[in-house]
């Protein structure tokens, strides 16, 4: 029988079918960060129950700790420092391996586990932490889940999980340039909706998909959370295994991955098909990565009022041409070297506009190091970026630092919810192009 | 975990799409690593005028009369979307919301609702509207809201369903699996030794 590589990994991890749709699931690596981390591993012990194989399990230290230069255990978000230091003696007790503050490997955790090799074609991997789906990008069935479950994942190398349906979504065709993958991700969830891949695995093809690195790959799965769906995952190609050849945790010589793809006529509950050339720089104009615009178009004229009061912005304006406060570029969506690299390409010789604030916080220390050796980081500070410690840093407000209030910022993150950067701080997403030269003109500019 | 057999109270309504994690407990209200000391947290950036002297804005629903002590929230559609943060529903859980209705969930929301106790209840809009502000029974056993004289039957995933009703804890359950579960592992050690590290 013709299976999806969905399918696939689904029964190869099966080990009870539990009734109702839902199976009892092999996992297979568990990523843990400092912020649900510690709440997991306490939650653990306090039930008086222990991790199965802790080999399996890694944490790394991205969410709370500062991205300032010279930055220790010492956080500006209040209360801060226990979740490092709690994370760090409950790993110890643990036996996990922590990627913590200061060590050469310490990053976002969706940047640093494909770099090191700890998400591998064919694996379960997941981690408390929405933007999971980001690993799909190598073929793994990788996704979110809260606390609970995860301490459920560390204590029984399983998941209970409701079985999900399929969708198919394949860009087909050449993108224009200066179109990215984030464009395309934001396109998809622009036409279909901020709930759109609710219930399904969605497993992304076309030329255009296999035509992209994986760095770009993992920004198009980064945001199937914000489509709803449980996960987004790519088949792994020759693209995927040049990748992750001689990376730490990979096996060497990588095994045969071959199969791990859709059959030819594996048939899917939902199909959508997008065509790549007519996709066009976007940018959101509201709370909701749904609520997203070409920047050539206007904001459509049956927009949220609610929306619009807190962007400040009226139904039928233009997004391109807003002043901005603030430029970021960050996140587990938008933080890879070649994220960098495109955002300094047009910055070179350039300088910010007056008046705003442009940080780039790379995605991991290896990024910053790799991104430092072709001397991006001149780049950037000479053009008056500010260049930061690696982190999840301001894609949300903790409490610590934040943007000026009132701050409308243009961000290559993920989500621009209410408040996520601060509150009242209005949040553009877009590609780093967009941020890179919205930052030079001083307003919401198209690459 | 408290089992969810009937509940009856009054449906505060919250009419929003979309509605986020990020806006049911902003990150900054995240001040320990534990599960408590969050209901006072619970959607700060809509409830409070001033988040830092904790000012009540009176148009918010649960600021209203007769809504002070809603344990039922109804929503519009993807309620939960967003960060995976469990605290959403702790911080639910711990103001004293017990079911929250809406036109659909985001699936991590969901999922950790259904690991706290809190029920969550997938009904139309039109269903959603009658029900707000109204006085309400549900009974999970029966899969039915009572609501004067009119009844809503709503579906439910037989996983969750026994969950909440028995107050069942989850890793007990897959414990009992445990023999199956190594003998998965015996086997998958041998077809695929490069998983175990």
């Amino acid at each position: 029988m013709s299976k999806t590589l969905f399918d696939k990994i689904w029964d190869r991890h099966l080990i009870a079918d539990l009734g109702g749709g839902s199976g009892l699931i092999a996992i297979d690596r568990i990523f843990l960060h400092e912020r649900t981390g510690a709440a997991a591993l306490n939650g653990l012990k306090a039930a008086g129950r222990s991790v199965a194989d802790p080999a399996r399990v890694f944490a790394v230290t991205d969410h709370i700790v500062d991205t300032r230069p010279g930055r220790t255990d010492q956080t500006m978000m209040p209360g801060g420092q226990a979740f490092i230091t709690e994370t760090r003696a409950a790993c110890r007790d643990a036996g996990i391996t922590l990627f913590d503050v200061g060590d050469p490997e310490q990053g976002i955790v969706h940047v640093i586990s494909p770099e090191m090799g700890i998400v591998l074609p064919g694996l379960t991997l997941i981690a408390p932490d929405s933007h999971t789906c980001t690993q799909g990008a190598f073929g793994a069935l990788a996704w979110g889940i809260g606390s609970s479950e995860a301490e459920h994942a560390m204590a029984t190398g399983t998941l209970r999980i409701t079985k999900p349906k399929t969708m198919r979504v394949t860009f087909s065709g050449k993108l224009r340039p200066g179109v990215t993958a984030k464009d395309m991700i934001l396109r998809l969830i622009a036409d279909h909706g901020a709930g759109g891949g609710r219930g399904h695995a969605v497993e992304f093809t076309g030329d255009c998909v296999l035509l992209l690195d994986m760095e770009a790959r993992m920004t198009l799965c980064n945001m199937a959370t914000e489509f709803a769906a449980m996960t987004g995952m790519i088949a792994p190609d020759a693209v995927t295994l040049a990748y992750l050849a001689g990376r730490r945790y990979a096996p060497n010589p990588l095994p045969d991955w071959s199969s791990l793809t859709s059959d030819k006529d594996a048939s899917f509950d939902r199909e959508i098909n997008i065509d790549a050339a007519t996709i066009e720089p976007m940018v959101s104009w509201g709370t909701s990565p749904a609520q997203s615009i070409a920047l050539s178009g206007t904001v459509p004229t049956t927009a949220d009022p609610k929306s619009l009061t807190y962007m400040g912005l009226k139904a039928g304006q233009m997004i391109a041409g807003l002043p901005i406060d603030v430029a970021f570029i960050g996140s587990c969506t938008n933080s890879r070297l070649s994220d960098l690299r495109r955002a300094a390409a047009l910055v070179k010789g350039r300088h910010i506009a007056p008046g705003v604030l442009a940080l780039i916080v790379p995605g991991s220390s290896q990024v910053k190091r790799a991104a430092e050796a072709e001397g991006l980081d001149t780049i950037f500070t000479n053009a008056g970026f500010e260049w930061r410690e690696s982190g999840c840093s301001l894609c949300f407000y903790a409490g610590g630092e934040g943007f000026p209030p009132g701050s409308r910022v243009i961000s290559s993150t993920n989500r621009n919810f209410e408040g996520r950067q601060g509150p009242g701080i209005r949040t553009h997403i877009a590609s780093p192009e967009v941020v890179a030269v919205s930052a030079i003109t001083g307003r919401i500019s198209a690459p | 975990m408290t089992p969810f057999t009937t509940l009856s109270a009054i449906v505060a309504p919250l009419p929003r799409d979309n509605v986020d994690t990020d806006a049911i407990i902003p990150s900054r209200e995240m001040r320990s690593t534990g599960k408590t000391g969050l209901k006072d947290g619970l959607f700060a950036p809509w409830r409070y005028l001033n988040r830092d002297a904790r000012v009540p804005n009176l148009d918010f629903i649960l600021n209203q009369p007769g809504y002070e002590n809603s344990s039922i929230l109804a929503s519009g559609v993807n309620f939960g979307c967003g960060s995976s943060r469990e605290h959403a529903v702790w911080a639910l859980v711990e103001y004293g919301i017990a079911c929250v209705i809406a036109e659909s969930f985001a699936p991590i929301f969901y999922n950790n609702c259904v690991r706290n106790g809190l029920l969550p209840i997938q009904l139309d809009k039109g269903a959603i509207a009658a029900l707000a502000g109204q006085a309400v029974t549900i009974d999970l056993a029966g899969q039915s809201i009572a609501c004067d004289e009119k009844r809503f039957a709503f579906a439910i995933d037989a996983q969750a369903k026994a969950m909440l009703l028995d107050g069942l804890d989850a890793i007990d359950l897959t414990f009992k699996h445990a023999a199956a579960i190594a003998d998965w592992q015996a086997r998958d050690r041998k077809e695929r030794p490069w998983v175990y590290l």
